[in-house]
């Protein structure tokens, strides 16, 4: 999981350097050059670009057939695209349908959510911000698996939100196992990623474009409308991606707080690593979930290059 | 307040950090230069799944170091050791993840003759469908798997049939089946009065029928948890393992626990030795360690499962062996059948009828 910290230093530091000094070409460091970028060069082929490849080879392949029987352990490797053709089947693209609408959802929702609280961070003094980032950020220092944990002590039938509707005479509700369920717990676990960019594109605001709209006659909500959001469109679209991707490969969630309705692609994958013993497989829709996701990217890139005028 | 089931291990960091230590040993250690085997043994098992005092004890009486390492389900053991054996001695497959390992050459055939305590094995258990002979594997314990409920919530405070969860609506949205394909699918073939391991196309399709009309009366497929769903009230009825319901049997006497009559899945997790142990005579020595009659009695005693060592069982007192929830009854158990491994296909089968019930 990236920092979203580094991200958000990145972004902000690209948008600096245009004002810096003329950086030297790195052809005449070469040493230095490759010092620097050996570590990480390094990391992103073993770490990265080796499993990857070898998932990516993998979703080609098929269980060995040895005396007729199919292999437990072995492959055949490179046999072709039948792993593919089975998961375009309707009963996948389905699945995978529903996981890309349960992530909108809950991206939307947690960029509802998460506008006001980075643009409340920004509007505090000094003094606050730190500590409201930091409220941010601390839920990172638990484990995922934990909080999901603790979402189910606060939900369930007999936990604490229903405890406290209990004493004004309300409830229980169901409020667990459940679509609901699923879209706040996945709310609630990436809301970070949304507050962060949000943050560092809103702190960098300039204020006085926001001061001359209001000057010039428009209302607070026009002003919202036509000069925040378009100014802040690359801290939106950065926590959007950050969201969306999480989303659309999560299993935990479904897994701990859905119903029986719950399944989503990460589930189904998660399956043929482990108790259907079918990596081929698992890897194939590991890679369609990949190319949907560049397919989304894609179309944003394309989207953004017909939009004249504002840069999204 | 949540009990978790004996068998869930939450903490992989754990796991890791002793796997990764136990790596870095092995690098450094040369590994067959040594003339007599280290007094050392890898013992990786489910949480809270051996006694107390155990591999004190076996320490003490060998003198050989015994290290526990701990695994979350027999989905995680197989894919730990699929890729090599990273140094593990002792293992605790369930029998049809046994099955599949000795059809994969995972694990070693067992030395009889090392093994004297052999002949305190319960008679059921001295020979088994998935190893014949007991090459592989020693019993270790056995349980069934059934439905857990809330006495009051339920008609007559009684159950006996696999209806309540598969095939009624009378408590619509109060019931939670298990999450695994192999279980759900295999009980309701029960229920239709086919085999567990069926593999017949028509009587699986029936199955998936059945599931799919009863989806919309359930609440959820619970992993691992339907015991802590009975205990917290979020359901009345549950498909879940009969050691998980004793658990919270223990702090909630509204709970009971049955095995239907038209019979279940009856399970046994055996201790087997993978392929590449670094240490096998160590492993032999700690099978028949565990088959002790007075090693048997303190793990029997602390983990409460049904053990299939006799010689235990006999020492052990009424309350663990006329306990039902244990040791259910004779006839019952009849009916009850061990799941097998079924082979690829069939897995991959009955995984998109699992996929099919979960997206209808």
């Amino acid at each position: 999981m990236p920092s979203p910290f580094l991200l958000a230093s990145i972004q902000g530091s690209q948008e600096q350097g245009e004002s810096g000094r003329v950086l030297d070409n790195w052809k005449d460091n070469k040493n230095v050059f490759w010092t620097l970028a050996g570590p990480g060069t390094f990391w992103l082929l073993v770490f990265f670009i080796l499993p990857l490849g070898f998932l990516f080879v993998m979703s080609f392949s098929d269980k060995a057939v040895i005396d007729g029987e199919i292999s437990i352990t072995e492959y055949d490797y490179l046999t072709g695209i039948s792993n593919y053709i089975r998961s375009v089947d309707a009963l996948y693209l389905t699945i995978i349908w529903k996981s890309i609408w349960v992530s909108a959802l809950a991206t939307v929702l947690c960029l509802l959510t998460a506008y006001p609280i980075a643009f409340g961070i920004c509007f505090a003094s000094e003094r606050w911000k730190p500590l409201l980032l930091l409220l941010v950020v601390l839920p990172f220092w638990i484990n995922l698996l934990i909080r999901t944990y603790a979402l189910i002590a606060v939900f369930r039938s007999q936990g604490y939100v229903n405890l406290a509707l209990g004493t004004v005479g309300l409830g229980p509700f169901d409020m667990l196992y459940n679509n609901f369920a699923v879209i706040f717990g996945l709310v609630y676990v990436y809301m970070p990623f949304m507050v962060l960019p949000l943050y560092a594109t809103i702190e960098r605001l300039d204020k006085s474009f926001l001061e001359a709209s209001l000057d010039l006659g428009a209302s607070q909500f026009t002003t919202f409308l036509k000069v925040t959001v378009p100014l802040t469109m690359p801290g939106i679209i950065t926590g959007v991606i950050l969201v969306f991707i999480p989303c659309l490969g999560s299993f935990l969630t479904p897994d701990l707080l859905g119903g029986a309705n719950a399944i989503m692609i990460g589930n189904v994958i998660e399956r043929q690593f482990k108790a259907a013993n079918d990596w081929p497989f698992g890897a194939a829709l590991s890679f369609m979930l990949m190319y949907a996701t560049f397919a989304a990217l894609m179309l944003r890139a394309f989207l953004a290059k017909r939009s004249a005028g504002v840069d999204v | 307040m949540t009990t978790f089931h004996p068998k869930f291990s939450p903490s992989r960091r754990t796991l890791l950090k002793g796997t990764g230590a136990m790596f870095a040993g092995l690098t450094l250690l040369p590994r067959f230069s040594l003339a007599a085997e280290e007094k050392k043994l890898n013992f990786y098992n489910w949480d809270t799944y051996i006694g107390e005092t155990t591999l004190a004890d076996f320490t003490k009486a060998t003198g050989i170091e015994a290290k526990l390492d701990l695994f979350a389900d027999n989905d995680e053991l197989f894919a730990k050791l699929k890729g090599g054996n990273p140094g593990y001695d002792v293992i605790v497959p369930t029998n049809d993840m046994l099955e599949r390992m000795i059809k994969a050459n995972m694990v070693i055939p067992l030395d009889h003759s090392k093994i004297p305590n052999m002949a305190n094995i319960d008679k059921p258990f001295q020979d088994a469908t998935f190893d014949p002979g007991r090459k592989h594997s020693i019993p270790y314990m056995w349980g069934t798997l059934g439905v857990g409920y809330r006495k009051s919530k339920v008609e007559g405070g009684l159950v006996d049939s696999w209806k309540i969860v598969l095939d009624s609506d009378t408590h619509a949205g109060r019931i939670s089946l298990l999450g695994d394909a192999q279980n759900v699918i295999g009980v309701a073939l029960k229920y239709l009065g086919h085999s567990f391991n069926s593999v017949e196309a028509a009587e699986l399709k029936k199955a998936e029928d059945l599931l799919i009309a009863q989806k919309k009366h359930v609440k959820v497929f619970a992993d691992d948890n339907g015991q802590d769903l009975l205990a917290s009230g979020e359901v009345d009825v549950c498909q879940e393992w009969n050691g998980d319901i004793i658990q919270v049997m223990a702090e909630d006497e509204g709970i009971a626990y049955a095995v239907p009559t038209e019979g279940s899945l009856v399970w046994q997790d055996t201790m087997a030795i993978p392929t590449g142990a670094p240490h096998p005579e160590n492993a032999h020595a700690f099978l028949n360690f565990v088959l002790d009659a007075e090693a048997g009695m303190h793990i029997a005693d602390t983990i409460k499962y049904a053990t299939a060592n006799a010689a235990a069982k006999a020492v052990m007192d009424k309350s663990y062996t006329e306990n039902p929830s244990i040791f259910p009854p004779a006839e019952i158990v009849a009916k009850c059948e061990p799941g097998l491994y079924l082979g690829e296909e069939a897995t991959k089968v009955r995984d998109e009828i699992w996929t099919r019930i979960q997206a209808a």
